[in-house]
C-alpha cells in the first residue's frame, strides 16, 4: 500500500522555492502527515460495519505562513474532507495535523480550543453558512463571544473594524443574512473566519458558488489579506482557473491520495502525472488559435468504498500497465519540488 | 395578448406593506379564510377573559324555577334540568377549553420540543431509544391515549391538561427530531463548531431558532386537536370535573336524556366546540401557508 510518510519528504518543506518568502526557522502553520479518513459503511439493524469509504487515504503536505496550497481534485476524491480532518469536523482516522508545530490529532475538545483560533473555515455555500436567525454582526462575532475575548462593546467595534476590512458597510451589521447578495454573504463568512485573527484559513470552494465577477472580488480580498497578515491558506476547489490565480503550491487529488504536487508554474506547464495532464487538457482556453492535445479519460472515478488495487488511477489512465494494477506508486521527487506519483514518469 | 397588471401584482406580493396593522390586513387579504379563523381564535378568546361582562348569571348557580327553561329573553340560550343559564355555562366554558388547550398544547410543546432536540441532535442510542418509546405512543390515537392518562390520573382541571398534553408531545417531538437531523448539518453549525461552542450551546443558539417555524405550525394545529380531545373525555366523564362548566360534559349530560325535550342543550354547546375547533384548524392551516410554503397544497 502507498504510505505518504514512506516516501519521507512532505511535499512544500524539502524545496520551498515558492514566491512567498520562508521564514525557515519557525515551524510551518500547518504540517499534515499522512492522514487518513476511513468512513466506516454500516447497514442493518446492529449497525455492523460492512465497509469503509477511503475518503482520504494517505495525504501530506506542509502550508507555510503567507502561503497558499490550492488542492484540487474531482468531486468525490476527498478534497473537502482533508480540510474537515483538519479542524477536526471529522474524526482523522490516523495520520499527523501540526499547527505551528504542536500536534493536535488526539487532543480532547477543550485541549483544542485555544488551536481553534489559529485556524478557520470559509464554507462553499454562502447561504447555508450563515444562521438565517442571527444578524450579520452577531455572526461575525460569536467566534469572539466564544473564546470569551472582550466586552459586547469592544467586540462590536471589532466586528464593525471587519466589517471594513471585509468591504462592508457598519450600518449593515444589524441586518439579517437574506438581506445580503450572495458575494456580501460570503464576504461575512470570511469576516468570522478572521474574527479570531487566525494563521491559517481552509476554504473549502469559497468561490465555486459566486458569479464569474464576484469571484474575482472575493479571492483578491482574500489574497490582499494574506499580504497583510500572512495568512497560510489550503484552498480546495474543482476549479483549477481559480486556484491558479491564488495558489502557490497545488496538489492535485485522485480517489483519497495526492497523486501530484507542485508549484504553480510548474504544474501548470510542465505536469507529469497522466490525471494532471487529464485535469489541465479540460481547462477551456479563451483563445480558438491554440490547439492542444487532448486527454479524455474514460469511465468514472471509480467507488471510493473500493478503489482499484495498485495504482488507484489504474482504470482510467492512457499509460497504464500490469505494474500498476499491482504496485502502489510512492509519491517521490522528481526534482524543483515537484512530487509525483506514478511508476513512467 | 395578455398583459400584467403591474399593481396589483405588486399588491398581491405584499410590496409597500409596513407595520403590524398594515401586515395583518395585507395576510388577511391573501388568506380569507385563516382570517375567519384568527377572527374565531380571537372571538373565543375574548369570551374566556371577558366572561363576567357577558353573562347575567352564575354558571354554576342552580335555579329549580328555571329547569329546562326555554331560549327567551331571560335565559338567552335556555337552561338546563338543574336552572343553570346555558349562555353563562358556555361562555365560562370558553375559559376552560382556553385553558385546557393552550395549557396542554404549551406543556406537550415544551417536552417534545426538549426531547426531539436532544434525540436528533445527540443521536445514538438515545435517539433509538426515544425514537422507539415515541412509536409505541403513537400507535395509539390521541384520544385513546388521552382517555388512558385521564383515566389514570383522576378527574380535574390540571390532570386533564397533563393528560392530553401527554400524546402531544410524541408529535412534537418527531416533528423537531426531524428538524434537528438537517439543521445540524448545516455549515452554520460546522462553522460553529470549528470556532470552539460546546454542542449544547449549538443546539440552543443555532438548531432550536431555526426550528421554530414549523414549532408554530405543528402547535396551532395541535391546539384545535386539544380543544376537542377536552369535549371528548369531559364527554366521557373523564375529563373537567363538576361544577365547571365544560362543553363536553354539557353535551354528554344532556345528550341522552334531553335531546328531544330540550335540544338547546344539545346544539349549544355542539356548536361552541365546532366554531372554537373549526376557527383553530382555519388559523393553523394559515399559519402553516404563511410559514412553511413547502407543505402548500
Amino acid at each position: 500500500m502507498h504510505d505518504g510518510a514512506e516516501s519521507g519528504v512532505t511535499p512544500g518543506t524539502a524545496n520551498g522555492a515558492s514566491d512567498s518568502g520562508p521564514r525557515p526557522n519557525r515551524a510551518p502553520a500547518l504540517e499534515v502527515r499522512d492522514l487518513k479518513k476511513h468512513f466506516p459503511v454500516k447497514k442493518g439493524l446492529l449497525q455492523t460495519t460492512v465497509g469503509h469509504v477511503y475518503a482520504v487515504d494517505g495525504v501530506s503536505f506542509t502550508i507555510r505562513e503567507g502561503e497558499t496550497l490550492g488542492l484540487v481534485g474531482e468531486s468525490g476524491c476527498g478534497k473537502s474532507t482533508v480540510g474537515r480532518a483538519i479542524l477536526r469536523l471529522v474524526e482523522p482516522t490516523s495520520g499527523s495535523i501540526k499547527i505551528e508545530g504542536d500536534e493536535i490529532t488526539g487532543l480532547s475538545k477543550q485541549e483544542l480550543r485555544p488551536y481553534r483560533r489559529e485556524m478557520q473555515i470559509i464554507f462553499q455555500d454562502p447561504f447555508s453558512s450563515l444562521d438565517p436567525r442571527m444578524s450579520a454582526g452577531d455572526i461575525v462575532g460569536e467566534p469572539l463571544k466564544v473564546h470569551g475575548i472582550g466586552n459586547a462593546a469592544e467586540r462590536r467595534e471589532r466586528v464593525a473594524e471587519l466589517f471594513a476590512r471585509v468591504g462592508l458597510r457598519q450600518a449593515q451589521m444589524d441586518a439579517f443574512p437574506h438581506q445580503f447578495s450572495g458575494g456580501q454573504r460570503q464576504r461575512i463568512g470570511i469576516a468570522r473566519a478572521l474574527a479570531l485573527n487566525p494563521k491559517l484559513i481552509i476554504g473549502d470552494e469559497p468561490v465555486s458558488a459566486l458569479d464569474v465577477s464576484i469571484q474575482a472580488q472575493v479571492i483578491n480580498l482574500l489574497m490582499d489579506l494574506q499580504q497583510e497578515r500572512g495568512l497560510g491558506y489550503l484552498f480546495i476547489s474543482h476549479n483549477l482557473a481559480v486556484v491558479e490565480h491564488i495558489s502557490h503550491h497545488i496538489a492535485v487529488m485522485y480517489l483519497g491520495r495526492i497523486v501530484e504536487y507542485a508549484d504553480k508554474r510548474t504544474l501548470f506547464t510542465a505536469p507529469r502525472h497522466p490525471y494532471t495532464e487529464a485535469l489541465l487538457s479540460a481547462v477551456p482556453v479563451p483563445d480558438p488559435s491554440i490547439k492542444r492535445k487532448k486527454v479524455v479519460l474514460e469511465g468514472d472515478v471509480p467507488s471510493p468504498m473500493k478503489p482499484p488495487s495498485g495504482c488507484h488511477f489504474h482504470t482510467r489512465c492512457p499509460i497504464a500497465q500490469d505494474r500498476c494494477k499491482i504496485e502502489s506508486p510512492v509519491l517521490r521527487d522528481v526534482g524543483g519540488g515537484q512530487k509525483v506519483s506514478c511508476h513512467f514518469r | 395578448m395578455a398583459t400584467i397588471d403591474h399593481k396589483a401584482e405588486l399588491a398581491r406580493a405584499g410590496a409597500g406593506v409596513s407595520g403590524f396593522w398594515g401586515t395583518s390586513l395585507h395576510l388577511a387579504r391573501r388568506y380569507p379564510l385563516g382570517a375567519a379563523g384568527a377572527f374565531l381564535v380571537l372571538l373565543f378568546v375574548f369570551t374566556a377573559l371577558f366572561a363576567g361582562y357577558l353573562t347575567a348569571y352564575d354558571p354554576t348557580t342552580t335555579n329549580s324555577r328555571a329547569s329546562l327553561a326555554r331560549p327567551s329573553s331571560d335565559h338567552l340560550l335556555g337552561a338546563d334540568f338543574m336552572g343553570r343559564d346555558m349562555w353563562s355555562r358556555i361562555v365560562y366554558g370558553a375559559r376552560i377549553s382556553l385553558a385546557v388547550g393552550i395549557g396542554a398544547t404549551v406543556l406537550g410543546c415544551f417536552f417534545g420540543v426538549a426531547i426531539g432536540l436532544m434525540s436528533g441532535y445527540y443521536g445514538g442510542w438515545i435517539d433509538l431509544l426515544t425514537q422507539r418509546v415515541i412509536d409505541i405512543m403513537q400507535a395509539l390515537p390521541l384520544l385513546v391515549m388521552a382517555l388512558l392518562m385521564a383515566a389514570s390520573l383522576g378527574p380535574s382541571l390540571t390532570n386533564t391538561i397533563v393528560a392530553i398534553s401527554i400524546p402531544i408531545i410524541p408529535n412534537v417531538a418527531r416533528v423537531i427530531r426531524s428538524n434537528t437531523l438537517a439543521l445540524r448539518e448545516m455549515p452554520y453549525v460546522e462553522a460553529a463548531r470549528a470556532v470552539g461552542m460546546s454542542e449544547w450551546k449549538i443546539a440552543v443558539r443555532h438548531v432550536l431558532p431555526n426550528t421554530v417555524a414549523p414549532l408554530i405550525v405543528l402547535a396551532t394545529a395541535q391546539l384545535g386537536a386539544a380543544i376537542l380531545t377536552e369535549a371528548s373525555l369531559s364527554f366521557l366523564g373523564l375529563g373537567i370535573p363538576e361544577p365547571h362548566p365544560s362543553w363536553g360534559r354539557m353535551l354528554s349530560e344532556s345528550a341522552a336524556e334531553y335531546v328531544r325535550t330540550a335540544p338547546w342543550l344539545v346544539i349549544f354547546p355542539g356548536i361552541a366546540i365546532s366554531l372554537a375547533v373549526f376557527g383553530t384548524n382555519l388559523l393553523g392551516d394559515a399559519v402553516r401557508d404563511i410559514l412553511d410554503p413547502r407543505e402548500r397544497s
